[in-house]
């Protein structure tokens, strides 16, 4: 009797990863605890160690192979009690179609891009290069940028965003941390104010209600309370929303938080080249910018222009997808989800508009009801709760600057109002999904 | 690269009869401006909150001696005194206490948020502690510019307990960062007394578990404050890292207008008044070498009086700001 060894996914957002190196060959015996074999992701490597006592009887998968998928089959063992699968259980045994983020290249771009010059050529790099390159091109340019936070410096970034650069620029300006957001983000608002440019990046969004006192309070308010003399030119970034089944504590949406605060910035990029152009002008302006990145997408590759200084404008929104009967608005990784919806409604001869927002605040609410003109119906889309949301403002703005435009009320679509779930069915189920929006575009078109 | 500086090195029998009856002057212009603020205060002409310093002069007035320029200083809300030793004109401090154009930050501050970088002064801060973790950068923004300057971070009794002033404490300690915390430990924090609020009441001990010396200082007499704070100031300037001063002090008044205090007594208050009054103190120092006589103090009163009157009608007759102003200072424009 055999059993399968199948890829392990290491970390809650993994789908797949480098089998660097096998400890075993053919015919050896393992027992529980051995390790048999290294993977790498773009985030860390790993040791996988065998559950059960058994021979290998073969390895399936070469040593060095990249790409290779979460639950693949990688090895097979043979053993006497070998009775459950031998590899560490999987973190997701069954991946929920609706969480899947597949690199959306078909849905890319479909309107020539009047922001970039005639000609310009592209690379392929993922998300997360791109915010590593902006911030590299900016710490070049002015001695003034350094970047502070936990993990940023000798492990590489917790998620791998900050790599190299503390090889590049050294340890008085890529500055480890300990855990103690609450007071990082003060020395950054500080050292801000002494006129300093910090990037501080929060390992996630979660972590920062420690030191939301010092943004809001400190960093936003404070040019204003002092008549203009106190400037703090400062970002904050990190992953924001839901990854997969880290639970509810570690799966929140900050948008509408933050986006409700004068004296911030609030910027949302969905693709690598929105979040290399969007973060550098973050770097570069001389307010305060809270930066929700998205984990899920940090892996994801999209085209990045090849121009020397690739800046996008803060404020900005971007019509992603020309339609005419329903405009559909999404930010980060929401913008992925209302493109493959807007694929989905040609089917059924509904040609959704989909605007990604960029910039909560301040936000273009001009782009939106032009679209809504033509369109005259909305649906809105977030990862967080509803209620005092990103859709309620934009909806909010969109009764006051296009009421006449309306055919039907807005719909918006978001997470349950309910505490992120862990359990895999549940999570599917309070988040928002491509079926979601399908489902709340034909009912502002009144299609059953 | 650094650029040499060298902290001003004190000891305290050497002060001149002129730095004495400098600290004597500033001292007691802080507490005339305090009067009046309060006066002010009673009349409806300033609003919201407004904590008064009278009581704790000499702290502000002694650290004040020993710093360079290019020093920052930043505190929380009972901030006047520190406005004004840092020399920053009563009449913009006043006019941004009744909230009009002519204030500091004109008029959209208030009493606890007044900054001058110019005069290194960066506030003024509400939230009990917020000012120790942005000092705390402060410190941080002069080691990565190698500017030779050093951070003074206030902060009281109070905001000892607040759980960010130890992360700061954490950071400053690790990375050796230009900063000296001083201490107001007036006693009470609000209502509370330090007795019932404070598991470690020696608040200079509260740095050792991050390796931060610290030392217990007579907040009231002005020369024993200058004479630690040129210490620590050597100690910080010098590449050893932060240095506590906790600076044992008393204030007089309640811990902000509405405050009637009814949690000491008036016999405790009297007593402090009576035997260890910071401006009492000094004038006992400057009779008792024969460096002032009733002319020179009647000649200094009547200077602080001008300048106190004069800051008080400035603030009353400055108009409040225009409401255009309502919308300025939101955001700066970026650069294209």
């Amino acid at each position: 009797m055999s059993v399968d060894i199948l890829m392990p996914a290491l970390s809650p957002t993994m789908e797949e990863g480098t089998l660097a190196k096998w400890h075993v060959k053919v015919g050896d015996t393992v027992k529980a605890g051995d390790v048999i074999a290294e993977i790498e992701t773009d985030k860390a490597t790993m040791e996988v160690e065998a559950v059960d006592e058994g021979v290998i009887e073969a390895l399936l998968i070469e040593a060095g192979t990249e790409g290779v998928k979460v639950n693949s089959l990688i090895a097979r063992l043979s053993g006497e009690n070998a009775a459950s699968a031998s590899a560490p259980e999987p973190v997701q045994a069954a991946r929920v179609e609706p969480r899947a983020v597949s690199a959306p290249s078909a849905v890319q771009a479909p309107i020539t891009d009047p922001e970039l010059p005639e000609g310009t050529t592209f690379i392929k790099q993922t998300v997360r290069d791109a915010l590593r390159d902006a911030m590299a091109e900016e710490m070049r340019a002015d001695d003034r940028v350094y970047l502070m936070g936990e993990e940023v410096a000798q492990y590489q970034g917790a998620y791998k965003v900050s790599r190299d650069l503390l090889q590049e620029f050294g340890p008085r300006r890529v500055i480890d941390t300990p855990i103690t957001e609450h007071g990082f983000a003060g020395l950054g608002v500080g050292s801000a104010m002494a006129g300093l440019k910090p990037i501080v990046e929060f390992m996630t969004w979660n972590f920062a209600m420690q030191a939301i006192d010092q943004i809001i309070n400190s960093a936003a308010k404070t040019l204003y309370m002092s008549g203009g003399q106190i400037k703090s030119s400062i970002v904050f970034r990190g992953p924001n929303g839901a990854a997969s089944r880290v639970g509810a504590q570690h799966s929140q949406d900050y948008s509408a938080w933050y986006a409700n605060v004068p004296g911030l910035k609030v910027v949302a990029p969905y693709d690598a080249a929105d979040a290399k152009g969007l973060l550098k002008a973050a770097i570069r302006d001389p307010n305060p910018v809270v930066f929700l990145e998205h984990e899920m997408m940090y892996g994801v590759e999209f085209d990045v222009p090849q121009i020397d200084d690739h800046i996008v404008p803060i404020g900005k929104a971007k019509v992603r997808r020309l339609g005419q009967h329903v405009t559909i608005t999404a930010h980060s990784r929401m913008v992925g989800l209302a493109l493959k919806a807007a694929e989905l409604l040609t089917q059924e001869g509904i040609e959704a508009e989909v605007i990604d927002l960029r910039t909560l605040r301040p936000l273009d609410h001009a782009t939106i009801v032009e679209s809504v003109r033509k369109t005259n119906r909305l649906v809105t889309t977030e990862e967080g709760w509803g209620p005092m949301g990103v859709g309620a403002e934009i909806i909010a703005r969109v009764v006051e600057h296009g009421f006449d435009y309306l055919d039907a009320p807005p719909m918006r679509v978001c997470q349950e109002d309910v505490p992120l779930p862990y359990a895999a069915n549940l999570e599917a189920l309070a988040l928002p999904s491509v079926e979601k929006i399908v489902q709340a575009a034909r009912a502002v078109c009144y299609v059953s | 690269m650094a650029r040499a500086r060298k902290s001003v090195e004190v000891a305290k029998t050497a002060n001149s009869q002129k730095d004495l009856l400098k600290f004597y002057r500033d001292m007691l212009l802080m507490r005339r401006f305090e009067e009046r603020a309060g006066q002010l205060y009673g009349m409806g002409l300033i609003g919201g909150f407004c904590h008064l310093y009278i009581g704790q002069e000499a702290i502000a007035v002694g650290m004040q001696s020993i710093q360079i320029k290019g020093d920052q200083i930043i505190t929380g809300y009972r901030d006047h005194g520190h406005m004004l030793a840092a020399g920053m004109d009563p009449r913009e401090v006043m006019a941004e206490l009744t909230g009009r154009s002519g204030g500091s930050s004109r008029g959209k501050g208030g009493s606890m948020h007044m900054f001058s970088i110019e005069r290194g002064f960066f506030g003024g801060h509400g939230i009990v502690g917020a000012q120790v973790s942005l000092g705390t950068g402060l410190a941080l923004a002069n080691q990565y510019k190698a500017n030779g300057n050093v951070a003074f971070v206030y902060f009281g009794d109070g905001a000892a307990n607040q759980g960010q002033v130890y992360e700061s404490f954490n950071m400053a300690s690790l990375w050796k960062l230009p900063v000296v915390y001083v201490v107001e430990n007036n006693q009470y924090a609000m209502g509370t007394s330090i007795e019932r609020s404070s598991s470690e009441t020696h608040l200079h001990r509260r740095g050792v578990s991050f390796n931060i010396p610290g030392e217990e200082v007579d907040g009231m007499d002005v020369e024993a404050v200058r004479e630690a704070g040129a210490r620590a100031a050597a100690h910080a300037r010098d590449g050893h890292g932060p240095y506590i001063l906790e600076m044992k002090t008393y204030r007089y008044r309640g811990h902000s207008m509405s405050d009637p205090a009814k949690y000491r007594t008036k016999e405790e208050v009297d007593e402090v008044k009576k035997t260890r009054d910071p401006i009492d103190h000094l004038r006992e120092v400057l009779d008792a070498k024969g460096w002032a006589d009733e002319a020179a103090y009647r000649a200094i009163d009547g200077e602080v009086k001008a300048i106190v009157a004069d800051a008080a009608e400035f603030a009353r007759t400055s108009p409040e700001p225009d409401p255009a102003e309502l919308f300025t200072d939101v955001y700066l424009e970026a650069a294209q």
